[in-house]
């Protein structure tokens, strides 16, 4: 009774269907294409749906990146990675840059991604009318009308209670110039790195069952009005604790033994990386 | 340097697990498959019904690995299944066919064929039973000898004999409308997502597959007040029914080439429920309407939820949730719901920091607007 698991997990039925899905998002930058999701041996809303996606394009030579949140060892990014391996032994890494697929939970990494490189993102919610429209059947319809008026009326509601638009991560973006998208759950921040984009960007949703996709050098644009243009999480002043970097997302952390708010690098291969040029810089110094 | 939670995650990970391991060994005892297989049946019942899984010995494994946890043995069995690859779809399976074990119907107080209780928990008594503390196998084998000591006594009967369906006979006497069976290929929502509006066989299918307890919430809700369905059990029947699969190769399509590839025990409702509808002259004539439900197992409460659900997204029209297809099939199942409900424990600092900002920036905002 005991089986050993096929490469990847999927049977290789499975692994082409979600291929032609792929395939298929490609085509229509920003649709959110229905496929049919299978159960994984994580958790839905865990990431199934990139995992799903990883796992019907990943072949013996790619070399798998997989980052929670900017971690790459956050727990679940570590469970992402330890099933993917075991399942087809490819080489795992933590620097962005030597990675052919990165798996990522809520961030885009800072160093900038290149043509040989897909950046998979999992999506909790593909549909970025969902807050305006509870029923599927309605947004879909919406789409297809090119029908934004909710999204639009929804940042317009946030000015006239707040003053301003007040979305946090997730913020709908532009696709092409015809579907409005939901970015995943990635910070403000992060959604400027996705217009014109070197890398490929697939998009998975395993519970809602949708994949979608930001072809390279698509036009991706952040949903504002002229007068309320889109802005981003600002980190105006701080700097990492570790590496110094600024400009960069961070996370803000207590310092225990002093209680001050010190900031961090969010993206911890980032902050790993500039470090290690640091020493680097500093031990070439000392010898000259 | 701050602490931060989501670091060393690879260790943690691996302690985990380890902690997990010794929680179910530490006791030193161990329960067989082959124990729940067979002391079980409830469980391994619902593991099945809710993973669309048939198979009752890796519903138990799922148990005894899950720890009893059902939830988890569920999830464990749903990911089992997308490692098998779909060969063949089994030929039209008619419940007529089924061998009945138990069979009621609620409508009537005899019915064609007669009611027969079978193995049924609904009479017994809930007080916990104390003797099961001192059970010996001894015993329990001089037991079920003398129990089969009354079987001698029945006559075996030369034909096998199928139980006519309760609605048949309404259907004769003309209070419900006779349907041509319709044999499209029904939809499979494992294959090709569900779309909205959905058949009704992609109902069924999600249906049949949802939690227990949601499927049975929603179907109570509608039938305390929040839904527009008030049905009778016409007919609750649970037993076996054979499937077999259609020769791969054979251009020649015949009935008798087909193979048997063994029986799946179900539990099948078919409820009846009085609908207002418009006759010929365009005045208000009662009708019935039948709900359906079935299930993997004995699941008796299940499939007769089910069978008001059924019958509740068949008239989209109310203003009631448990009308609402989307409402009811994107919510019932297992896998979907604990998921994303335990998805929360994930870290969320990214989000959480950038929803802070927001809050912030518009905070400044108004205190600058004040100033």
């Amino acid at each position: 009774m005991k089986t050993e698991s096929h490469f990847a997990f999927f049977d290789e039925g499975s692994k082409k269907e979600i291929r032609r899905a792929i395939l298929k998002a490609v085509a229509i930058p920003g649709y959110q294409v229905p496929f049919a999701s299978r159960e994984m041996p994580i958790a839905r809303g865990w990431g199934t749906g990139g995992l799903q996606i990883t796992l019907s394009i990943i072949g013996k030579t790619d070399v798998l990146k997989v980052i929670d949140q900017g971690a790459d060892e956050s727990v679940n990014a570590v469970s992402i990675k330890k099933l993917v391996n075991s399942t087809t032994g490819v080489k795992l890494v933590e620097r962005t840059q030597d990675a052919s697929i990165i798996q990522s939970r809520h961030r885009i990494p800072e160093v900038p991604l290149t043509e040989d490189q897909i950046l998979v993102l999992q999506v909790p919610q593909p549909e970025p009318l969902r807050k305006v429209e509870a029923r599927e059947y309605i947004t879909k319809i919406l789409h297809s009308e090119d029908d934004y008026s909710g999204a639009w009326l929804m940042l317009f509601e946030q000015i006239m209670k707040y003053g301003k638009t007040s979305t946090g991560a997730d913020h709908p973006v532009y696709v092409n110039n015809r579907y409005v998208m939901a970015p995943s759950p990635i910070p403000r921040f992060d959604n400027p790195k996705m217009h014109q984009s070197d890398a490929l960007i697939l998009l998975g949703a395993g519970r809602e069952k949708k994949i979608y996709a930001v072809p390279p050098y698509t036009d991706v644009k952040s949903l504002a009005f002229d007068d309320y243009p889109f802005s981003v999480e600002s980190f105006a002043g701080k700097h990492c604790h570790l590496c110094g970097a600024t400009e960069v997302f961070m996370d803000e952390l207590i310092d225990t033994e002093t209680s001050e708010t010190i900031y961090q690098c969010n993206d911890t291969s980032y902050c790993m990386d500039r470090l290690n040029e640091n020493e680097e810089a500093e031990v070439k110094g000392n010898y000259v | 340097m701050g602490y931060v939670a989501v670091k060393g995650g690879t260790k943690a990970i691996d302690a985990s697990i380890k902690r997990l391991k010794y929680e179910r060994l530490k006791d030193n005892e161990m329960l067989e498959v082959r124990t729940i297989l067979s002391s079980m049946r409830g469980m391994v019942d619902r593991v099945m019904s809710e993973s669309s899984l048939y198979s009752p010995f890796l519903a138990a494994l799922a148990i005894k690995q899950a720890e009893g946890n059902m939830e988890e043995a569920v999830f464990l069995m749903r990911a089992h299944r997308s490692t098998l690859p779909r060969l063949y779809y089994s030929q039209i399976a008619e419940s007529e066919s089924m061998l009945v074990e138990r069979r009621i119907s609620a409508s009537f107080k005899d019915i064609p064929g007669g009611q027969l209780l079978g193995a049924s928990r609904d009479y017994t008594h809930r007080l916990l039973d104390f003797d099961l503390l001192f059970e010996s196998v001894v015993e329990n084998q001089r037991w079920i000898e003398e129990y089969k000591k009354d079987f001698e006594r029945i006559e075996t009967a030369d034909d096998l004999a199928y139980f006519p369906k309760v609605v048949d006979y309404l259907r004769d006497e003309g209070l419900f409308k006779k349907y041509e069976p319709d044999n499209t290929p029904p939809a499979d929502v494992t294959k090709k997502s569900l779309q909205f509006p959905s058949s009704r066989s992609a109902r069924l299918q999600v249906l049949t597959r949802g939690q227990t307890g949601t499927v049975t919430s929603l179907g109570y809700a509608s039938l305390r007040g929040y839904g527009q369905v008030h049905p009778t059990v016409g007919e609750l029947r649970v037993g076996s029914i054979p499937i077999y699969v259609e020769h791969p190769n054979e251009v020649e399509k015949d009935e008798a080439d087909n193979f048997y590839i063994g029986e799946i025990k179900i539990t099948e409702v078919e409820s009846f429920v009085p609908v207002t509808v418009k006759n010929e002259s365009n005045e208000d004539e009662l009708e019935f309407e039948i709900g359906y439900g079935v299930c993997y197992g004995q699941n008796e409460t299940k499939a007769i939820a089910m069978s008001i659900l059924d019958q509740c997204l068949e008239h989209p029209d109310s203003n009631f949730p448990t009308h609402d297809e989307e409402f009811v099939l994107l919510h019932v199942d297992s896998v979907e719901s604990t998921g994303f409900i335990s998805h929360l424990k994930l870290p969320h600092y990214v989000t959480f920091q950038s929803i802070l900002d927001s809050i912030r920036q518009v905070k400044k905002e108004v205190q600058q607007d004040e100033n």
